[in-house]
């Protein structure tokens, strides 16, 4: 009887740098999963952000880029324009995306660039110390709103799948968890579409990720993730909110 | 082929294409928009790629995501523009990709002005980005020298894995001259399967490729630099470019000056030598790597007295002229930056105070 868990080719054998009980390591298996089971490994270029997974590239076993803070929409613009046959990514936690770089993804996507987004929201900066972000929620205590987000002073937390659904360009926006099991096979159900709509030439692809950051939240993995379900689910509601076939 | 009369922009964007490269990102800015406007319509003729980006900033990271992915590829802008890919160009020397930028300068600070200037010679030669890097930078003087430029300036970024600046002032982009391109110049880049991320399966590689520009480890980001410098080193030994104007003289005064204003040098010194006044003229065709051996030794000579730096700046280049004089001559400025090109009259008249 051969193995049953094995791992991913497109996933190389590293000690991981991220803390205890987060979660980019559960949605870096799923990339590969995906990558793996398309058979696209070789075609492939990932481009890691500016943040936590600015050391993706240490944990996948095919072509990567690394971009500057926030632009790596312009950097898979760019590759994907001179080479279309190439399947594309860019994996962009909260501040890289929502904040300094919503710029880049607002207009990548209402171009339709056929790349895939794979957007990790865990409220919170986490690279540079637990600062808040634009998609901290109200209330939520960071090193930068240690009496907890005022909304009346830096507004309300931005919610990207939505803000991105709203555009004219089809494309395929879609919100998932990694918080149990139950979230994470809808979230690698979601990864793999939106790679398949790439695969396809079809649209812009993003799949936003709830996720937790225990470090700065400042609780344990399992408070995490009874926190993230209990405030952030009501907020940031998983599910599709945009396939290309709709107009 | 015969010579065609072509406005400077639109002669920049065929001699791109004539070299190979069919692959353009750019934003609109003022004086060089004809650029984008002409490769609008010529991309899609040659089965090549035109995006209009949403700003400088992300158009930078359109070339280096291009230039990653092993393409040929560039952008034009201007200074204001130039100052927004800064950060693209220092992600871009750092992690060792090519690409053709060009400036067609224009006032500052701020937004200054639409009109010529040479306002941005310490930014492209000194320090354009945060970090040590530097790039290689080629001052054409005409429509035809700009067209020769951009064909040399692909294979040389390729050739150091660099980004290569064209910095031409307001009136090579914006005036028509006659211009003559090479035949059958299309060339392949380099061959770059040692580091691009191409996809393993186009190099047939099971190796992959990492385009990055972070080392956190002090002694892997030192080394980086030390390519980096080992890079620079040797554009100053293999590709500084200069032209002599009436040195072979007993010149009195020498003057170095670049671009459209070496131009009207020519003519100042086509007059004073008339009036029976010798000047000399080096003309720096990379203004990094510098002409310092030659503007050392032209300085030098014991018939000179005087070395003017004559450009539209506040006299930027002075201090790369001091460096190589090194306080044998004295070295004075005379120039404009508002957008007038100051006229032959006006250099004669400045060169006669120096006498």
């Amino acid at each position: 009887m051969g193995k049953t868990f094995v791992r991913p080719e497109a996933l190389a054998q590293q000690v991981t740098h991220y803390c205890p009980g987060c979660t980019h390591g559960v949605i870096h298996r799923l990339v590969a999963e995906v990558i793996d089971e398309l058979g696209i490994r070789g075609r492939t270029v990932g481009i890691a952000p500016v943040g936590c997974a600015v050391l993706a590239y240490n944990y996948f076993t095919f072509d990567f880029q690394e971009a500057a803070h926030g632009r790596a929409p312009a950097m898979a613009t760019g590759m994907k324009r001179v080479r279309p046959d190439l399947m594309v990514f860019t994996y962009q936690g909260d501040g890289d995306l929502a904040s300094i770089g919503m710029g880049e993804i607002i207009h990548a996507a209402n171009r339709g660039e056929k790349f895939t987004t794979i957007f990790v929201n865990n409220a919170v900066y986490g690279m540079t110390g637990g600062q808040m972000a634009p998609t901290t929620m109200p209330g939520q205590r960071t090193t930068t709103s240690p009496f907890g987000r005022n909304t009346e002073d830096v507004g309300m937390p931005i919610k990207i799948a939505e803000l991105l659904a709203a555009l004219q360009t089809p494309g395929y926006i879609v919100r998932q968890a990694v918080l149990k099991p139950k979230y994470i096979v809808k979230a690698k159900k979601a990864i793999k579409q939106a790679f398949q709509y790439q695969l396809e030439g079809k649209c812009f692809s993003l799949v936003e990720i709830v996720s937790t950051c225990p470090t700065n939240w400042g609780l344990t993995p399992v408070e995490s993730i009874k926190w993230a379900e209990e405030n952030m689910l009501p907020y940031y509601k998983l599910g599709e909110y945009k396939t290309p076939e709709d107009v | 082929m015969a010579k065609i009369l072509m406005k400077g922009n639109e002669a920049i964007a065929e001699a791109a294409i004539r070299s190979g490269c069919l692959n353009y990102f750019a934003y609109p800015i003022t004086p060089q928009s004809e650029v984008a406007e002409y490769l609008a319509r010529r991309m899609p003729e040659v089965g090549g790629v035109f995006l209009q980006g949403e700003s400088e900033v992300a158009v930078s990271y359109m070339i280096f995501g291009a230039s990653a992915a092993g393409a040929r590829v560039f952008t034009t802008s201007s200074s204001p523009g130039i100052s927004l890919m800064s950060e693209g160009l220092s992600y871009m020397a750092g992690a060792q990709c090519p690409a053709v930028f060009v400036n067609i300068m224009r006032g500052g600070p701020g937004l200054g002005g639409i009109l010529p200037s040479q306002a941005d010679y310490f930014q492209a030669t000194k320090s354009i980005g945060h970090g040590d890097f530097r790039m290689l930078v080629m001052a054409p003087a005409s429509v035809q020298e700009a067209v020769e430029m951009m064909m040399d300036a692909f294979p040389l970024a390729e050739k150091y894995r660099n980004p290569v600046m064209i910095l031409g002032d307001g009136l090579i982009g914006q005036m028509m001259e006659p211009v003559e391109f090479p035949d059958s110049l299309k060339k392949d880049p380099l061959n770059n399967d040692s580091w691009a991320t191409s996809g393993m399966d186009t190099r047939k590689s099971t190796q992959r490729n990492l385009v990055k520009s972070l080392f956190l480890d002090p002694e892997a980001l030192n080394n980086n630099n030390l390519i980096l410098k080992a890079k620079y080193e040797k554009m100053k030994q293999d590709d500084v470019r200069f032209e002599d104007y009436n040195t072979d003289t007993s010149y009195k005064a020498l003057i170095v000056s670049y671009g459209t204003m070496s131009r009207v040098c020519h003519t100042a010194i086509d007059t004073m030598k008339a009036q029976g006044i010798e000047v000399g003229m080096v003309r720096p065709q990379t203004l990094f790597p510098f002409p310092e051996d030659r503007v050392r030794e032209a300085a030098h000579v014991s018939h000179c007295n005087v070395v003017a730096s004559i450009e539209m700046s506040m006299g930027q280049m002075v201090e790369d002229i001091e460096r190589c004089v090194q306080g044998r001559k004295p070295v004075k400025w005379f120039g404009k930056c508002g957008g007038d090109v100051p006229t032959p009259e006006e250099v004669v008249d400045f060169i006669h105070t120096l006498l």
